[in-house]
């Protein structure tokens, strides 16, 4: 009865996106732009009926047996190590594929939502060049997305955080030609990569510490290596795989880059820095959650510097005029919400928060991408208004993301975050303050932008003023389906407290470890009375900032020009972000910038000085020495030779004077010297005289 | 007697020519004295009982050979010559060189005396020129034939060495 | 009778005087003279010790030496002509084509 055919297959749901960006490489360019659309999409749209039918029949199995492990091949073979508690394990990774509640959560939303905005970019991106290149990147996302929801161990789910990284530089830098959209495109890809050193270095660290890798052995291995609650080296590895997650997930100090990020198309903004890839820090630390639950540290760290984000993202948000900039603050609260969760134990919760957020933030970027393409690419908010009765789909919908995100039920922004918050208050009220006047902000900065787009009056400049026209179908469609999950998507996690029975918590619970949830347990079942006083104050903080939204922008429209000019220097502040990203350029890239201005004076002074030009000193040199050689020593015995021949031979030359006299001349010295040896005449001269 | 003095006359009549020939300025002057000397070196001859070659010495030498000197330097330009220096530049040297030469020789010649220096024995060489004519053509024909030859060689070399080139 | 020595002594100072003025004087006719003279000499010196041994070879040599002082007279005579009609000079220092 039960089928397993799509268990079986879940490692070809990253596959198709992968083959359909394999497709664009090779021929993308010379294929017209429908076939571009029915491949990319329909790959999509594929892994999604794969994905769909995997979670059905992993439903299918009884609750303890949702673990379900493919392995495509033995990647890095096994071999035997010691880890430093001692132990002799046999360490081996895989390029396998793990099915289990959490990761079915992730694939459906990926590939879901995924879909849903490849479906609006055939509208969005129909007439940009590029058409298939945009395509081809998207699906290659896709492939590294899946691959590191459904990885079964952390090497492979780094294999996929990488493409993730690569994919969101490319699609960020879409439009190169654009100074600004390249250097977002760097920023985006450098910051990352300081996350991603923490992140290899977290995997080294659990490699030695516990000899394995795979997710589903953590368990058994902390067990095994008696380690004590609160170890130095449990707590490293928490902190280093935060790090990544903080330069993935765009928490502090690894933030800045996201609102750079929106230099790149709307769909790109809407899918990667909104739904899937931002979420992978916030999946990569629950998945984790074994190694936490060991680190209570490492869990503080991950709350607070979640809680600070969100309150600090949402300040920034309050004053950006540009539409995706607020969108993008708005991104970046939110997170620190879902890390919040985490950090507070409550996994869960921050899990659902993601799926909750993946539905009304894309809704909230598709809408706003529709909005910029009615005003014929305007982004500023100062230069819209009154667009309600012009662009009806595109603004029902999109009044609808934001009443789900400020937190109003039953919609599903709701139940998310006021779980989040009702967790957090159970562990520090601190935390739940600072999550509750965010909450708040939140409410004010979305409205304040709803009322400057939608309504009040129209400050849109004339000549645009005619082409405001409603989007096509392919791009208001995904709008009305998103619109549609974020009414009901948060109703699966209907808390028990208002009579639903949370079945989401359920079904993800057995993921979570053991240590925490006894704790949980143990809590829930004392806390009814605060839990519907917390519920009370999130909607009433939720509604104070939408009236105070209201009061500001559309019936009093001249109050925030004065509340600007009364603290000018805290609005400058806030509204040139805290001057965060000059500060890291002082401090960080300029100093980088240094080092490679001083590395390539080395390399041009003493390198390419010393050396080349050194080695081309001594070629001279020693070639002048064999010159010296060549002329003195050889030249000159050569030289030396002819000289001695002409000395020897000017004696010889000078006796040929031609004149007849010198040669009788020497005819008489010869018969002298003749005569002189014959006749003995010293000797017999002596003999005369005896 | 006589014969000291007749040889003292002519040894010192031949020396002293042959020192004229050598350092006269005018080349004719210098012919006259070498027909003084060659005529006393052929009364040498007379004394040393050489008839024939006396005869010889005075009718080829001095009357052939010596004319032929007077006619090439009646030939050749003689008034030029007249002012121009007449010793060349290693006149000093060769006149050291000559003496160590003779001063060798005359010490090779005291050397050998014991042996030189035996007396004559008249009485073979009489009489003369038949004594020379029979040792000529019997014993000496060869050479004989030899110098005519020779004799051919020298004249057709001065012919063609005086004639213009045609 | 005259010891041989006194004409022997005699032949060398003929020699003598004749080898000085092959090398000094610059005519080359009187440098030809001066040969005659040297020949003379050795004709002295021949017949000088024909007499002493009493043999007529001495004089036989001396007769050829007389032909072939003629000879070489009128050859080395021809030369000269020879020369001087080309180089109007008789000059034995001017002769020197054949130098280095």
């Amino acid at each position: 009865m039960h089928s397993v055919y799509f268990l079986d297959h879940i490692w070809l749901i990253p596959l198709f996106p992968l083959a359909g960006a394999a497709l664009m490489l090779l021929i993308g360019r010379r294929l017209p732009n429908n076939a571009v659309s029915t491949i990319c999409v329909g790959s999509v749209f594929v892994s999604f009926v794969f994905a769909l039918g995997a979670v059905v029949q992993l439903f299918g199995l009884p609750a303890e047996q949702r673990v379900v492990e493919r392995i495509l091949f033995e990647w890095v073979p096994a071999g035997p190590m010691h880890t430093s508690a001692g132990q002799l394990v046999s360490f081996v990774a895989d390029w396998g594929f793990l099915l289990d509640p959490l990761s079915s959560v992730m694939v459906l939303v990926v590939t879901g939502v995924g879909f849903l905005i490849h479906f609006y970019s055939i509208g969005y991106m129909g007439h940009e060049g590029g058409y298939y290149r945009f395509f081809g990147y998207m699906n290659l996302f896709m492939f590294s997305m899946l691959t590191l929801v459904l990885a079964n161990n952390m090497l492979l789910m780094f294999v996929g955080w990488e493409g993730v990284g690569l994919c969101s530089y490319l699609l960020i830098g879409f439009y190169f030609l654009r100074k600004s959209a390249a250097d977002a495109g760097k920023k985006a890809f450098l910051v990352n990569r300081i996350g991603d050193a923490g992140f290899m270095l977290g995997i080294f660290l659990t490699v030695g510490t516990l000899g394995t890798i795979k997710f589903t052995e953590f368990g058994p291995a902390l067990a095994a290596g008696h380690f004590a609650v609160g170890a130095p080296v449990l707590v490293a590895i928490g902190l280093l795989l935060f790090v990544g997650a903080t330069g993935k997930s765009a928490q502090i100090p690894l933030y800045v880059w996201l609102p750079d990020a929106m230099e790149g198309p709307t769909p790109v903004s809407a899918l990667i820095h909104a739904a899937t890839m931002v979420t992978a820090g916030v999946y990569m630390v629950t998945r984790h959650n074994a190694i936490y639950q060991m680190a209570p540290f490492a869990l503080e760290v991950v709350a607070v510097i979640g809680a600070l984000t969100a309150i600090f993202a949402a300040t920034m948000g309050l004053l950006q005029n540009d539409i995706k900039r607020v969108l993008a603050y708005s991104t970046i609260s939110q997170l620190g919400y879902m890390f919040l969760a985490c950090g507070v134990g409550a996994y869960v919760a921050g899990i659902f928060h993601l799926m909750t957020h993946a539905f009304f933030k894309a809704l909230l970027f598709l809408g706003s991408g529709s909005v910029i393409h009615a005003l014929s690419g305007e982004q500023d908010m100062r230069k819209m208004g009154a667009l309600w009765g012009k662009i009806p789909a595109t603004a029902k919908t999109f009044v609808i993301g934001a009443v789900a995100i400020a937190g109003i039920p039953p919609l599903a922004g709701f139940f998310s975050k006021d779980e989040i918050l009702g967790k957090a208050f159970e562990h520090s009220p601190l935390l739940w303050i600072i999550g509750f006047v965010t909450a708040g902000m939140t409410a004010f900065y979305m409205f304040r932008l709803v009322n400057m787009t939608f309504f009040g009056n129209s400050r849109v400049p004339h000549d645009v003023e005619h082409h405001i026209q409603e989007s096509p179908k392919t791009m208001t469609v995904p709008l009305m389906v998103l619109a549609v999950l974020s009414v009901i998507g948060g109703w699966i996690g209907w808390p028990a407290a208002l009579g639903g029975s949370n079945r989401f918590e359920r079904f993800l619970e057995p993921v979570i470890s053991r240590p925490m949830a006894e704790h949980a347990e143990a809590a829930a079942t004392h806390a009814s009375a605060m839990e519907y006083l917390l519920m009370l104050a999130s909607i009433a903080i939720a509604l104070a900032g939408i009236w105070l939204a209201r009061l500001l922008y559309l019936q009093r429209a001249e109050l925030p020009g004065k509340i600007a000019a009364s603290w000018p220097r805290l609005y400058k502040l806030v509204y040139n972000k805290y001057y965060v990203d000059q500060i890291y350029d002082a401090m960080f890239v300029n100093r980088a910038k240094d080092l490679g201005t001083t590395l390539g004076a080395f390399d041009t002074n003493v390198i390419d000085g010393l050396g080349v030009d050194g080695a081309g000193w001594l070629t001279r040199f020693t070639s002048r020495l064999s010159i010296w050689w060549d002329t003195w020593i050889v030249d000159g015995s050569v030289n030396l030779a002819a000289r001695m021949v002409w000395i020897v031979s000017f004696p010889v030359r000078m006796v040929q004077t031609g004149l007849v006299s010198s040669y009788a001349l020497l005819i008489v010295i010869g018969l002298l010297i003749f005569l002189g040896y014959y006749l003995h005449p010293l000797r017999e001269l002596r003999t005369l005289f005896h | 007697m006589l014969d000291k003095v007749v040889f003292y006359f002519f040894a010192g009549l031949a020396v002293l020519s042959a020192i004229l020939v050598v350092t006269r300025r005018n080349v004719v002057h210098s012919a006259i004295f070498l027909i003084t000397a060659l005529l006393a070196t052929a009364g040498i001859f007379l004394q040393l009982h050489a008839e024939f070659l006396f005869a010889v010495q005075i009718i080829l030498y001095v009357g052939g050979i010596m004319v032929l000197f007077i006619f090439v330097i009646m030939l050749v330009n003689l008034d030029v010559a007249l002012h121009q220096v007449q010793f060349n530049r290693q006149t000093l040297l060769a006149l050291l060189l000559t003496l160590a030469l003779a001063a060798q020789l005359g010490l090779g010649l005291r050397l050998g005396r014991s042996v030189m220096f035996a007396p004559a024995r008249p009485g073979p060489l009489e009489p003369n020129t038949e004594l020379v004519g029979r040792t000529l053509f019997q014993n000496y024909m060869l050479p004989f034939e030899i110098a005519s030859i020779l004799l051919l060689v020298a004249m057709i070399g001065a012919v063609v060495m005086a004639k213009k080139k045609v | 009778m005259i010891p041989t020595s006194h004409y022997l002594f005699l032949s060398l100072a003929l020699f003598t005087i004749g080898v000085i003025g092959v090398l000094t004087r610059r005519n080359v006719i009187i440098i030809l003279m001066s040969i005659e003279l040297i020949l003379n000499a050795v004709n002295i010196n021949l017949i000088a010790f024909s007499r002493m041994f009493g043999s007529v070879d001495g004089q036989i040599f001396a007769l050829f030496v007389i032909t072939d002082a003629a000879a070489e007279a009128a050859v080395g005579l021809g030369i000269i002509i020879a020369f001087f009609r080309n180089r109007e000079t008789v000059l034995a220092d001017e002769m020197d084509i054949l130098k280095w």
